[in-house]
């Protein structure tokens, strides 16, 4: 039966060419737009590190002064050097790592190259482990590392492709900043999505090139970038960062139970009431412990330029169905005649209505490939756009159900009414007229 | 023209007119406020710097190893850049506007405020303002006995030394409207992280280098410190020798110091370009958006004016037999696809102030001006009427003789 109604669909719609042709990209416009947009959204809105963050956090503690104290506004986004080191050697976590962004120059030892700056970070032995950050070849550093200061450098494979033509470069020297450092490790490819780790250094941008152990790139003088956010005395002065009144680096946490995290809970409390017995905290205790995602959305790291053209797209795909809805219906009614004959014939209203059904899906899932070759091309206008997430902007396997799924569902959503309107079309009648 | 038959057939009609206002009304709010958005970007992206932009160049660079003695390295470099032909100023600055990064703080009127009255970014470099090209409104230029070095500035400011801060400040004139509204800002006083300034100087406009709240743009302050952190700004006398200008500035600066990168190079045409790429991309989007959804509302209308002129073929031909003209018929049509456009556009006004609410509590975005809603309606009259007239000539092509034909 279904072969029967496939083939009454196909030749009703071969019949009038331009209606068809009209609906099918009116649902192609909708759903590639949409696609497009949601596609973006997707990838934006991404977990980092799927299966990983649901363990990780961001404590936050507040050690700024009483002036400008208003309780409902939210705690700093960072930490200061003496609150991350304090809550880093209290090792209450299951990892911990303290880090801040940077940027450095790379003197290559080859002659043929020139002098540049890399993006950089400057974090504590843990970052490794707890990202699961993928090595291509070495390792990252020990805590003991972090303690001694030790000049080592761990750098992503486009830096050792670029300088070390993509071979072991463990064990080789890079020069940043007149600074001699050695190599213990290689990255093999990883960008988290968002860059979630630091969001006011590019929220997608891709991973720095160069990673440091904190304590020795300030022994460097390596120079910090990002948001450093002070008060009182502070001026940001970057030679005693240390003592200064500022938050600059950001602390993670690895909490692997609900048990712990309320625990680490606690634990940032007693420490901040422990902070003002002493007299370095001044405002009434409070401490934030969001996890990751609950981080990114606090955050608001999907741009609010594309909820927008989310939405609009969506307005865009209803007007289309609406559109797409008044065509069908027109379409249908045409054929009060053949229906009623059928009708006559002794089938019954499921059965007409089915037919119709299978009609509206053939249109829908037209609509839908079309709507799939407008949605490549969408995204890669995207990809073209200048912001930091246009080169994530690809189809993966579950937009590219998805995008079926939502033509043929909205179409068959479409096909309800007409389908059923055309159902109650009294077969005598139609007879008489004839 | 009678309206009333019209009706009369629209309500047999009931379920395709209803499509047809439905999508109109869509159409119509979407529009309408698609198009407040375009506006409200080029609005944006058009924004004055209050600087000579144009005739601007901006070079960052970047120490390779640690340096000593930056002060004097940037007076040499500075000397330099100043014999090149075409260079007519030149200034080592901060920060730059459009440059995404900066400087800010919190500023108070009195010292016993527990919130900041606003928050203004620190501009500061001997000779920037002049540099710039910003316009001096009232007061004075900082003059260079007031000057400090920064790195003087950063160790007073930990002793709580008074005497070695700046102690006169330009300001902006939103800034000063802001702080003293209908009042001369100059030889008033405000304090600066704890520490008392004084206004000396107004400036007409000194865009901020990254701007998160439209209304704050302009809140800029111009100190007497001395930066020599490898930024320059360098004022051309004509655009035309900016390419040239620019190659020559950097040639120079590479020899007298080899052992450093250059991070930017630029003019401030590009700058402003790169600064305001997302809202053009988000413009343009939505000028795409609003053509195809044009496009297919029309297209709609066309195609359910064809249905009805296919399914009335028998009823034209028997008003045509009747008397009624050619003229009669067309009007018809235009006059169903009116009344049809006219209640979707009333209910698409609705929806469209619906949305602009909603866009007002989750974008941040102003109200709709009312003059919108003419031009919007008028916008899908037309649209309509263009739609419609295909099928109508069709409907007013059919001869009188098809009402004694059997179908």
């Amino acid at each position: 039966m279904f072969r029967y109604y496939l083939d009454l669909a196909m030749r009703s719609l071969m019949r009038n060419k331009v209606l068809t042709a009209l609906m099918v990209v009116a649902i192609a416009l909708g759903i590639g737009a949409s696609m497009t947009t949601l596609t973006v959204l997707h990838v934006l809105s991404g977990d980092p590190l799927p299966g990983v963050s649901g363990s990780l956090f961001y404590p936050q503690v507040d050690p700024r002064d009483m002036d400008g104290y208003d309780a409902s506004k939210p705690l700093p986004e960072q930490v200061t050097w003496i609150d991350g080191m304090n809550l880093l050697h209290a090792r209450r976590a299951d990892r911990q790592a303290l880090m801040t962004g940077g940027a450095v120059p790379i003197q290559p030892a080859q002659s043929g190259i020139e002098p540049f700056y890399s993006d950089a970070r400057y974090t504590t032995s843990d970052f490794f482990p707890m990202f699961r950050v993928p090595f291509l070849y070495g390792h990252g550093w020990n805590p003991s590392d972090d303690e001694s200061r030790a000049r080592v450098v761990v750098i992503t494979r486009s830096l050792n492709d670029k300088l070390f033509g993509g071979k072991d470069s463990t064990g080789q020297t890079l020069r940043m900043k007149d600074t001699a450092f050695r190599v213990i490790g290689v990255l093999d490819s990883w960008r988290p999505n968002p860059h979630f780790y630091d969001v006011n250094t590019g929220r997608y941008s891709n991973s720095e090139d160069v990673f440091v152990p904190l304590g020795a790139s300030r022994d460097a003088h390596l120079d910090h970038d990002g948001s450093t956010d002070c008060w009182g005395t502070g001026g940001g002065d970057e030679e005693h960062a240390e003592t200064e009144p500022c938050v600059w680096l950001q602390f993670w946490v690895q909490l692997d139970s609900p048990d712990k995290v309320a625990a680490y809970r606690e634990f940032l409390t007693h420490y901040s009431q422990e902070q003002k017995a002493l007299g370095r905290f001044a405002r009434p205790v409070k401490v934030g412990l969001p996890g990751l995602m609950e981080w990114m959305d606090i955050n608001k790291v999907v741009p609010g330029d594309v909820r927008l053209q989310t939405w609009l797209a969506f307005g865009f795909l209803l007007v289309c169905l609406v559109n797409t809805i008044g065509l069908m219906l027109a379409k249908f009614l045409r054929r009060a005649g053949e229906l009623g004959v059928r009708r006559a014939l002794g089938a019954s209203k499921r059965e007409v209505f089915a037919q119709l059904m299978v009609e509206s899906a053939v249109i829908g899932l037209a609509g839908g490939l079309g709507g799939l070759l407008l949605a490549f091309g969408g995204l890669w206008l995207v990809r073209r756009q200048p912001s930091d997430y246009a080169s994530l902007a690809h189809l993966d396997p579950t937009m590219l159900l998805a995008t079926f799924v939502l033509a043929i569902g909205a179409t068959l959503l479409a096909g309800l009414l007409p389908a059923w309107r055309a159902c109650q079309i009294a077969p005598a009648l139609q007879l008489k007229s004839q | 023209m009678d309206i009333l038959p019209i009706l009369s057939t629209l309500r047999r009609h009931k379920i395709t007119a209803f499509l047809v206002i439905i999508e109109i009304a869509l159409t119509c709010a979407i529009v309408c406020n698609a198009v407040f958005i375009i506006n409200q970007r080029l609005d944006r992206m058009n924004m004055q710097s209050g600087v000579d932009e144009h005739r601007l160049l901006h070079i960052e660079l970047a120490d390779i190893g640690v340096t000593k003695d930056q002060k004097a390295r940037m007076l040499e470099d500075l000397a330099a850049l100043r014999q090149i032909p075409g260079v007519v100023d030149v200034a080592s600055v901060n920060e730059v506007p459009f440059g995404r990064s900066s400087s800010n703080s919190g500023i108070k009127l009195d010292l016993k405020q527990n919130q900041p009255t606003l928050n203004a970014t620190l501009y500061s470099g001997e000779n920037l303002r002049r540099a710039f090209g910003a316009q001096l409104v009232a007061g004075r230029d900082l003059q260079s006995d007031e000057f400090v070095d920064f790195d003087d500035v950063v160790r007073a400011a930990a002793a709580k030394d008074m005497k070695s801060l700046p102690h006169a400040v330009v300001i902006t004139e939103s800034m000063a409207q802001r702080m003293w509204p209908g009042q001369s800002a100059l030889g008033k006083q405000f304090y600066l992280a704890d520490f008392p300034i004084t206004v000396v100087g107004v400036v007409k406009e000194l865009v901020r280098p990254s701007i998160w709240d439209d209304n704050a743009r302009s809140y800029s302050l111009v100190l007497p410190m001395r930066e020599y952190r490898g930024e320059y700004v360098l004022r051309t006398a004509s655009p035309q020798n900016n390419e040239r200008v620019l190659a020559a500035a950097l040639a120079k600066l590479k020899e007298i110091n080899p052992h450093r990168v250059v991070l930017k190079k630029h003019s401030f045409d590009d700058l402003r370009y790169d600064f305001f790429q997302n809202d053009r991309a988000m413009a343009g989007l939505l000028i795409g958006v609003c053509v195809a959804l044009l496009v297919v509302t029309s297209l709609g209308i066309v195609g359910l004016g064809s249905f009805w002129v296919a399914q009335r073929r028998r009823q034209i031909g028997v008003r045509r037999a009747l008397g009624a003209t050619r003229r009669n018929i067309l009007n018809y049509f235009q006059t169903e696809n009116f009344l049809l456009a006219t209640i979707g556009i009333a209910l698409g006004m609705v929806l469209a102030y619906g949305i602009n609410l909603l866009l007002m509590t989750h974008y941040e975005l102003p109200r709709l001006p009312a003059i919108y809603f003419p031009v919007g309606a008028l916008l899908l009259w037309t649209i309509g009427q263009l739609a419609v007239l295909g099928p109508a000539m069709r409907a007013a092509a059919v001869p009188p003789v098809v009402a004694t034909r059997s179908v």
